[in-house]
């Protein structure tokens, strides 16, 4: 062990060595989402380490860029694209706009929790490693007298109704991950079923993944579903909130990879090995930056209490993530997510107020017909509009996908068509479950 | 017909400069709603699903609802705020007038945690309530906050124009009817208001088709089921670009050129022109102790609640943490200095782009009004429609446009893409602010009698001298109005800037609020630097007001001397 390290090491300065000789200089433009504490801790430290370059961070949204890279592809003036979420990878990868690049640094592992850090086919590499987990407002619960939430089925008790916040996975794919992650773990019915009872518990689905963390650090909500940095970093700038990771999780790795003709490549691949070096995997320990380094070596400088997946095998590790499926149903996945939870919030809290209020009242008594109410109008709640088969077709998938198909290939219909009729079957439900469930309370 | 070669050759240049930098490329992104989906055909099946969707028209009803309340809303704040500072003798009214603009300028992100944290659900304001009296109130949540949100943002609109119109109205007109006996509410109901009624429907059309188009608001209270939100949501998911945010899109410039068309006919038929204009406006009364002792209070009022944000986002950039709590915990400077390195960078960069895009407003505007209101050429209005139009295109499709147009346009001579270039962010605050001047512009030059042109032209003066000695001095408040609305609202833009910064180094104050506020720690600087943006653009609009009154003063003496000449 003491051996390989030792090795890895000599083996680290002879590339650093061998990158010294060739002249690394020049402008490096980086397209990241990445927030300026993040950034400008990196662009520092690169700085001063390779002193013939000088960084251009431009921070956009992980969409906003992609759209940018797309419409600057012809004349393209962008090195590096940094961002969280490897969907967004992918996205750029299947438009052709990156190009293949293997990190030469040793110890990176293969895999981090259920998840490989580099992409299998080298378009992009993973630098960090992040989960999502459950963040909270010590203040807020206090005042409200309620307990800590651990695991995702402590959300879904009543006394959470209205303290709880999410972002929906059609906005951020990390929340995409989280959600995928809960449908695979406990299938697609059960796992919707779940989702649902939590969002029903939703004071709000914010329009950003970091107005989750902004709102429970202002006491909007007590409760978040959040990305591990965020709930970390904000602990760590002193808000009276906590996070942890409950055992359904999967952690993914946050990513970089170079743009096609970048202007300055041999920049580009430095940065990268800058990125996964000791010395880069240190600068994430960061209190204000607080993301997993890819390479456990790492670990050992973190500060007492930080999580580290390859030591604790329980982090990420309960769902064996297949990334085919997740890919397939991707834009489904997201669909269904806004048609039943996003846009029809208000209906789903209502029904759901209903049916918590009913069962607290059946509590402890004998009334085979309230419950039977309460458990149809459960069931009216989970149901789904699509199941399971038709949702991992391709073709059905195919008319969610975003490049439009040729003019031969026949498809069963239109997004818009879909949906309408998925919204008035939701909202249909939604509201019979309401009125079953308030039949259940007048019988009780 | 030769005299309307001038105004031929400028409304052709405004239509060129509409057309390439507003109908290509919004019509370049938004081809996609008339696509179909699948063969890439011309279609209108997405126009059908739409209305077919049960999600979007009550998205359409919720969007009509909230802008049409919010316009009340709006008026109840600003008829007391115009009324009272320019009819009486009243200490600070330019101070008054100044401070009603501070709303316009709410800084993206930060100016929504501040109201959260003082009006939300677990607010200041209901943690008191709570503790007091054991209720609270939910101000924020659903289409209600939409709707007070949204009036306390941009009733400014009514106000500025409102304001404009009143100090615009021959004086001759409120002494006859006070002669008459007229006085009070009855002068202000029967009189003082129906004149100025160009500059509130310019105001009220304004906030209507905003407030219908806006999008940070009801993303800020988490309310989805309205059209700009489910436009905005859907162009910009990842990975999925499915044509109807782009129908909506469509919808909703569509929807505003109504209203814009409403509010005109509203006008139609009824002459607002006075001739007495170069005298300087009318006399202003003096009100009796008690009354300006309720004057005072309702103004001192109004503003407490319209400022409540900005106080907020002063406590939040002298904060430390702030959660769940009435106040923050402790107080620093410490967030200024943290912004103070970056901060001078931004500041230049904004006061530059906003001062050029709000000057490029007016220019244009002043000459759009003209030739819309003082010419025949054939399709004119479409240059007031067009201009218009911006209002409700959202920033993302805009920028996206923008560099799928002029990317791989090289600017000659500098070597690099016109999208990436600074001046482009420029032109995109123009287009994007351009409604704001020319709704002041258009009420201004309402009120301009055509007798006083047809006057100078009768002693001797050409067309073009008319213009630069008699209308555009005439339309000077509404030129004013419009470049202060222009210039408070681009130097908060950020959507269609975001996607055009190409540079930090050419980046505006509200993409580094953006940067700032991706991350729990930067609150605190992000507020700072909204202070900072509130701060100089506040000071823009108390100098430039502060211009036009000493304007005024000069003009108003040099009349008296005239009038006493002549006796």
């Amino acid at each position: 062990m003491q051996l390989t390290r030792y090795f890895s090491l000599i083996f680290g300065i002879l590339i650093c060595a061998a990158q010294g000789t060739q002249a690394v200089e020049g402008k490096l433009t980086i397209v990241t989402s990445f927030p300026k504490d993040l950034t400008e801790v990196y662009k520092q430290a690169f700085e001063s380490s390779h002193p013939g370059v000088s960084l251009e961070v431009l921070n956009k949204k992980t969409t906003a860029g992609i759209k940018y890279l797309q419409e600057t592809a012809g004349n393209n003036s962008t090195d590096l694209f940094w961002a969280s979420a490897p969907d967004a990878f992918e996205v750029l990868k299947g438009d052709g706009l990156l190009v293949q690049y293997r990190p030469q640094a040793p110890g990176i592992p293969d895999r981090v929790g259920a998840f490989p850090i580099n992409d299998p086919d080298g378009f992009y590499s993973g630098f960090a490693a992040s989960g999502y987990g459950i963040m909270w407002n010590e203040r807020y619960l206090k005042a409200k007298d309620l307990p800590v939430a651990r695991e995702w089925e402590d959300l879904k008790n009543p006394v959470y109704h209205g303290h709880v916040g999410m972002s929906a996975p059609s906005r951020s794919g990390t929340t995409h991950l989280t959600v995928e992650t809960v449908l695979q773990g406990m299938g697609w019915d059960a796992g919707w079923a779940e989702w649902k009872e939590i969002a029903g518990n939703f004071k709000t689905v914010t329009e950003r993944s970091f107005g989750v963390p902004d709102g429970v650090n202002s006491g909007q909500f007590g409760i978040g579903i959040v990305i591990d940095f965020f709930g970390l970093s904000s602990k760590a700038s002193g808000f009276p909130v906590d996070y942890v990771y409950p055992t359904v999780t999967t952690l993914v790795p946050a990513n970089i990879g170079i743009v096609k003709n970048a202007p300055n490549q041999a920049a580009a691949e430095a940065f990268i090995e800058f990125l996964v070096s000791e010395t880069g995997q240190k600068l994430l320990l960061d209190p204000k930056i607080q993301r997993l380094p890819v390479n456990p070596a790492t670990y050992k400088d973190a500060p007492a209490g930080f999580p580290n997946p390859f030591q604790d095998q329980s982090i990420g590790a309960a769902v064996k993530f297949d990334l085919g499926l997740s890919k397939n149903r991707y834009n489904i996945v997201n669909s269904l997510f806004d048609a039943m939870i996003t846009y029809r919030l208000d209906d789903l809290q209502a029904a759901t107020a209903a049916i918590q209020q009913a069962t607290a009242k059946l509590a402890g008594k004998d009334n085979p017909e309230a419950a039977e109410l309460i458990a149809r109008a459960r069931a009216l709640v989970a149901k789904v509009p699509v199941d399971e088969a038709t949702a991992n077709r391709s073709e059905y998938n195919a008319i969610f996908k975003k490049k439009r198909k040729t003019a031969d290939t026949k498809l069963e219909g239109r997004q818009a068509e879909i949906e309408q009729a998925w919204d008035g079957e939701i909202k249909a439900n939604y509201e019979q479950a309401k009125e079953l469930a308030e039949q259940a309370d007048s019988l009780l | 017909m030769s005299y309307q070669r001038g105004p031929l050759a400028v409304g052709l240049l405004i239509a060129l400069f509409l057309a390439v930098f507003l109908v290509i490329p919004v019509a370049k992104v938004v081809v996609v709603a008339f696509q179909d989906p699948h063969t890439g055909q011309a279609t209108l099946i997405n126009f059908a699903d739409f209305f077919r969707n049960s999600l979007f028209r009550e998205s359409f009803v919720n969007s009509f609802y909230v802008s049409a309340m919010s316009v009340m809303a709006a008026t109840v704040i600003s008829i007391p705020l115009a009324y009272f500072t320019t009819r009486f003798n009243f200490g600070g009214a330019i101070l008054i007038q100044t401070l009603g603009v501070i709303p316009l300028i709410m800084p993206p992100f930060v100016g929504a945690v501040a109201m959260q944290l003082l009006f939300g659900d677990n607010g200041s304001l209901n943690l008191l309530l709570d503790a007091y009296f054991g209720i609270s109130i939910p101000f924020m949540s659903g289409l209600n906050g939409v709707i007070l949100v949204e009036s306390i943002h941009y009733f400014p609109f009514i106000l500025i124009n409102l304001s404009a119109a009143l100090n615009n109205i021959d004086r001759a007109m409120e002494e006859s009817a006070q002669n008459l006996g007229a006085s009070g509410m009855r002068l202000f109901r029967r009189i003082v208001f129906p004149l100025a009624m160009p500059g509130f429907v310019a105001g009220a059309a304004l906030v209507f088709i905003k407030v219908f188009d806006d999008l940070g608001t009801p993303l800020l209270l988490n309310v989805n089921t309205m059209l700009a939100p489910q436009a905005y949501l859907r162009i910009s998911s990842i990975g999925i670009s499915d044509p109807m945010g782009y129908v909506i899109s469509v919808i909703l410039v569509g929807f505003s050129l109504l209203s814009l068309w409403v509010s005109l006919l509203a006008l139609r038929g009824k002459d607002y022109a006075t001739v007495q204009k170069g005298a300087g406006g009318l006399m202003r009364r003096d009100l009796r102790t008690w009354e300006k002792a309720g004057c005072y209070g309702v103004v001192i009022l109004i503003l407490l609640l319209v400022l409540s944000p900005h106080l907020g986002l002063l406590l939040l950039s002298f904060g430390t943490v702030w959660s769940f709590a009435v106040l923050p915990d402790a107080f620093t400077v410490e967030h200024y200095f943290t912004v103070f390195q970056s901060a001078s960078q931004y500041i230049t960069n904004t006061l530059l782009y906003a001062g050029l895009a709000a000057l490029l407003d007016v220019l244009l505007a002043t000459s759009i009004a003209y030739v819309v209101w003082r010419t025949q050429l054939v399709g004119r209005k479409w240059l007031d429609y067009t201009a218009t139009a911006a209002l409700a295109v959202p920033g993302v499709v805009l920028g996206i446009g923008y560099l799928r147009t002029f990317h791989g346009l090289e600017v000659p001579f500098l070597g690099q893409s016109l999208a990436s270039w600074w001046v482009i962010i420029v032109v995109a605050m123009t287009i994007r602010r351009l409604p704001y001047a020319l709704r002041a512009c258009v009420a201004a030059i309402q009120q301009v009698d055509v007798m006083l042109e047809e006057a100078a032209e009768n002693l001797g003066a050409t067309k073009g001298r008319t213009v630069y000695r008699i209308v555009v001095p005439l339309m000077l408040g509404g030129i004013l109005a419009g470049f202060v609305t222009s210039f408070a609202t681009a130097s908060v833009e950020l959507s269609a800037t975001i996607m055009l910064v190409a540079r930090e180094s050419d980046a505006p104050l509200a993409y580094g609020i953006y940067e700032f506020m991706q991350s729990a720690a930067g609150r605190g600087p992000g507020a700072a630097l909204g202070v900072v943006a509130v701060v100089f653009v506040g000071l823009g609009t108390y100098l430039s007001h502060l211009i036009i009154e000493r304007g005024k003063l000069r003009r108003e003496s040099t009349s008296i001397v005239a009038e006493e000449t002549a006796s």
